[in-house]
C-alpha cells in the first residue's frame, strides 16, 4: 500500500466520527444562535436584562455611585423632601435616601443570589436523587418536600430566621430552605420524564453508572427548565427578603435593605412619603426585570413550560 | 372516588403530622432556655433553683423533646393547643378570636382574585394582541413583582391620608357594622389578592391561548356555535385545569400574605398574631398557628384534586 492511499484511507475511516462531532457542534451552535435570537427578539426580555445588568453594576460599584455616605447621619437635615443636595430626600436620621437605595441593591442581590443558589443546589440534588432512585428514597424525599410546601414560604422563613437570629447569612439560609421544594419538585419531574428516553435505556444497557448517568446525561437535558426556575426564583427571593426586612426580621439596622427602608418610611408617611415610595419602586423594577429575563429565557429555551413555571 | 378521597385524607394527615414535627423541632433549636421566656426579668433574679425546677416541671420542660412533642400532640387531639407565653392565655381562645378575621379577609380575597384573575385572563386571550391584551399583560407582570405591602402603604397614603375616603388601618367585623367592615377591608383585601389576580391572569391567558388552536375549537366554530358558547363552554372549561392547580396555590399565597398585610393594616388576625409570636419567641402560638395554616393548605389541595374530575371527566381516581 502506498503512502498516499493510506492517508486517503485514513481520512475516510476517521471522518465519520469527525462528521458526527462536527454536525452536533453545528447543531449545537445553531441551537444557541436560535435561543439568542428568540430571547433578544423580545423587547420586554431585553428590557429585563437591561434592568438586571444595571442592578448588578449598581451593587458592585455602590461606593462610587452613591452621592453620599449611606450611614452618615446629617444632624438638622432629617426627613427632608427631595432637593438638590439629597435627590430623594433624607430619612428620620438625616441619611441620604438615594445612597441607601443604592447600597440596598447589594443586600438584595447578595441575599437573592445566596438563597437561590442554596435552594437550587440542595433542591435539585434532592430532586435528582428522588427521581433516579424511585421507591423508598423517592417517597421519603417527596413527602418531606410536600411537608415543607404546606407551610407558607414567608412564614417558614420568618420562623427559621427568628430561630437562627439576624444577619445576612441567616436570612440567606432561611429563604434558601423555603425555596428548596420548588426546585426539588421540578427536578424530580424532569428526571422521571427523561428516564423514559431511549438514550438513557441505551446508556444503562452499556453499563453507565447512575452517578455518571445523572451528571452526563440527565442533568444537561434537564437544564433549560432549571435555568428558568432559578432566574424566576431570584426575583421571588428578592421579593421575600423585602417582606422579611419590612417585618424587621433578619437585617440589622445600619445595613441598608429596601424592605426595612419602606417600614421606616411608613412611620413618616405624612411628613415624607418619598421615604416609603422610592425603595418600593426599586424592588418592583428589579423583580420585574429579573422575572422578564426568566420569561424570555423560558420562551427561548423551552416554550412548553409556559404556565408551569 | 370515595376511597380516593379517604386515601388522600390519610396522606394529608400524615403530612400535617410531619409539618408539626418539623416546626416543633425547629422552634426548640432556638438558643437559650425556653423556661426564661415564661418569666419576667424580675422573676429570674429572685427565683431559687428549686423554684425554677418546679416551674420547669409545671410547664413540662423537664421532659425530653420527643416526650414534650407527644404530650403536645395529645393536647392538640383533645383540642388543647397549649398556653401562650406572651399573652398568658389559652392558645385556643386566641385562635378563636383571630382566625375568623383572617378567614373572612382570606375568603374575600380568594373570591376576588379568582373572579378577576380568570376574567382578565379570558379577556386577554380573546382580544389577543390588542391594546387590552397588552395593558392587562403588563399589569399582570407588574402585579406578580410588586411588593404587596408597599402597595398597601401607597393605598393608605392616597385613599386615606390624601383623599380621606377610607379608614387607614384596623378591622371591623361585618356582623357588627357591615358598612364600616367593607370600608375597612377594601384595601387589605385588594392587597391580599393582588398577587393572585396577576398570577391567575397570566395562567388563564396562556392556557386559553394553548387551547385556541385545538381541533375541537375549530370544529365548534365550523358548527356555527356562538362566540360566547365556544369561549365559555369549550375553551374556558378545558383551559381551567392548570388554572385550578394555581387556585389551590393561591390559598397558600393569600394566607402567607396575611402575615405581612395584617401587619401593614394593623389587623388583629392570625397573620399578625404569628408575627408578634415570632418576635416574642412564643412557641406554643407559633406551633399552633403553623399547624392551622398547614391544615388550611392541605385541605385546599385536597379540594383542588377532587375538583379536577369535575372539570375534566377524563381524569379518573384510581
Amino acid at each position: 500500500m502506498s503512502k498516499e492511499s493510506l492517508t486517503h484511507q485514513d481520512t475516510i475511516t476517521t471522518s465519520p466520527d469527525e462528521v458526527v462531532s462536527l454536525t452536533t457542534q453545528v447543531k449545537h451552535r445553531g441551537e444557541i444562535r436560535r435561543i439568542i435570537r428568540v430571547f433578544f427578539g423580545r423587547k420586554i426580555a431585553v428590557f429585563g436584562l437591561f434592568i438586571t445588568v444595571i442592578l448588578v453594576i449598581t451593587a458592585i460599584f455602590a461606593p462610587w455611585l452613591a452621592p453620599h455616605n449611606p450611614y452618615k447621619m446629617n444632624m438638622g437635615e432629617e426627613l427632608l423632601p427631595p432637593n438638590s443636595k439629597f435627590l430623594l430626600g433624607t430619612d428620620s436620621l438625616g441619611r441620604d435616601t438615594l445612597s441607601r437605595i443604592i447600597y440596598g441593591s447589594r443586600t438584595s442581590l447578595i441575599i437573592g443570589l445566596g438563597a437561590t443558589l442554596i435552594a437550587a443546589l440542595v433542591g435539585q440534588t434532592l430532586g435528582m436523587i428522588a427521581g433516579m432512585y424511585s421507591g423508598k428514597v423517592f417517597t421519603i424525599i417527596m413527602r418531606l418536600n410536600d411537608t415543607v410546601m404546606t407551610i407558607p414560604m414567608l412564614l417558614l422563613a420568618l420562623v427559621i430566621a427568628s430561630v437562627l437570629g439576624g444577619g445576612i447569612k441567616n436570612v440567606i439560609i432561611a429563604l434558601g430552605i423555603g425555596m428548596i421544594p420548588g426546585h426539588c419538585r421540578l427536578m424530580c419531574g424532569q428526571v422521571l420524564s427523561l428516564r423514559e428516553n431511549d438514550y438513557i435505556l441505551a446508556g444503562r444497557a452499556i453499563g453507565v453508572g447512575s452517578i455518571r448517568m445523572m451528571v452526563r446525561h440527565i442533568l444537561p437535558n434537564a437544564f433549560p427548565p432549571l435555568v428558568v426556575l432559578t432566574t424566576i426564583g431570584l426575583g421571588t427571593t428578592i421579593l421575600a427578603e423585602a417582606g422579611l426586612s419590612f417585618l424587621g426580621i433578619g437585617i440589622e439596622p445600619p445595613i441598608c435593605a429596601w424592605g426595612s427602608m419602606i417600614n421606616d418610611g411608613y412611620r413618616y408617611l405624612m411628613t415624607n412619603p418619598v421615604l416609603a415610595f422610592a425603595p418600593g419602586l426599586a424592588i418592583m423594577l428589579v423583580v420585574f426585570g429579573v422575572n422578564m429575563v426568566g420569561d424570555g429565557l423560558r420562551d427561548a429555551l423551552d416554550p412548553r413550560l409556559r404556565g408551569i413555571i | 372516588m370515595g376511597s380516593y378521597i379517604l386515601r388522600r385524607l390519610v396522606q394529608g394527615l400524615l403530612i400535617l403530622l410531619l409539618a408539626t414535627i418539623l416546626v416543633f423541632f425547629i422552634m426548640r433549636l432556638m438558643p437559650g432556655d425556653p423556661l426564661l421566656l415564661y418569666m419576667s426579668t424580675q422573676d429570674i433574679g429572685t427565683l431559687t433553683t428549686e423554684q425554677m425546677e418546679a416551674l420547669r416541671h409545671q410547664y413540662g420542660l423537664d421532659k425530653t423533646l420527643p416526650e414534650q412533642y407527644i404530650s403536645w400532640l395529645g393536647g392538640v387531639l383533645r383540642g388543647d393547643l397549649g398556653k401562650s407565653i406572651y399573652y398568658r392565655m389559652e392558645v385556643i381562645s386566641l385562635v378563636k378570636q383571630r382566625m375568623p378575621i383572617t378567614i373572612n379577609l382570606g375568603i374575600e380575597a380568594f373570591i376576588l382574585s379568582s373572579l378577576l384573575g380568570i376574567f382578565f385572563g379570558v379577556i386577554c386571550a380573546v382580544r389577543r394582541a390588542t391594546w387590552i391584551d397588552t395593558v392587562f399583560t403588563i399589569l399582570a407582570n407588574l402585579g406578580i413583582t410588586v411588593p404587596t405591602f408597599w402597595v398597601g402603604i401607597l393605598l393608605i397614603y392616597f385613599f386615606s391620608l390624601k383623599l380621606g375616603l377610607l379608614p387607614t388601618t384596623g378591622y371591623v367585623s361585618p356582623i357588627k357594622d357591615f358598612g364600616a367592615s367593607i370600608r375597612h377591608s377594601i384595601m387589605p383585601v385588594f392587597c391580599l389578592s393582588l398577587f393572585s389576580i396577576a398570577a391567575l391572569t397570566r395562567q388563564t391567558r396562556s392556557s386559553m391561548l394553548e387551547i385556541v388552536s385545538q381541533d375541537y375549537i375549530r370544529t365548534a366554530w365550523a358548527k356555527g356555535l356562538s362566540e360566547k358558547i365556544i369561549i365559555i363552554r369549550h375553551q374556558l372549561k378545558n383551559a381551567l385545569i392548570p388554572v385550578i392547580t394555581m387556585l389551590g396555590m393561591q390559598v397558600a399565597m393569600i394566607f402567607g400574605g396575611s402575615v405581612i398585610i395584617e401587619t401593614v393594616f394593623n389587623i388583629p388576625g392570625m397573620g399578625r398574631l404569628l408575627t408578634t409570636s415570632v418576635f416574642q419567641h412564643d412557641f406554643p402560638v407559633i406551633q399552633a398557628g403553623t399547624l392551622i395554616m398547614a391544615s388550611v393548605i392541605v385541605l385546599s389541595n385536597l379540594l383542588v384534586d377532587i375538583s379536577y374530575g369535575w372539570f375534566d371527566p377524563r381524569i379518573r381516581y384510581g
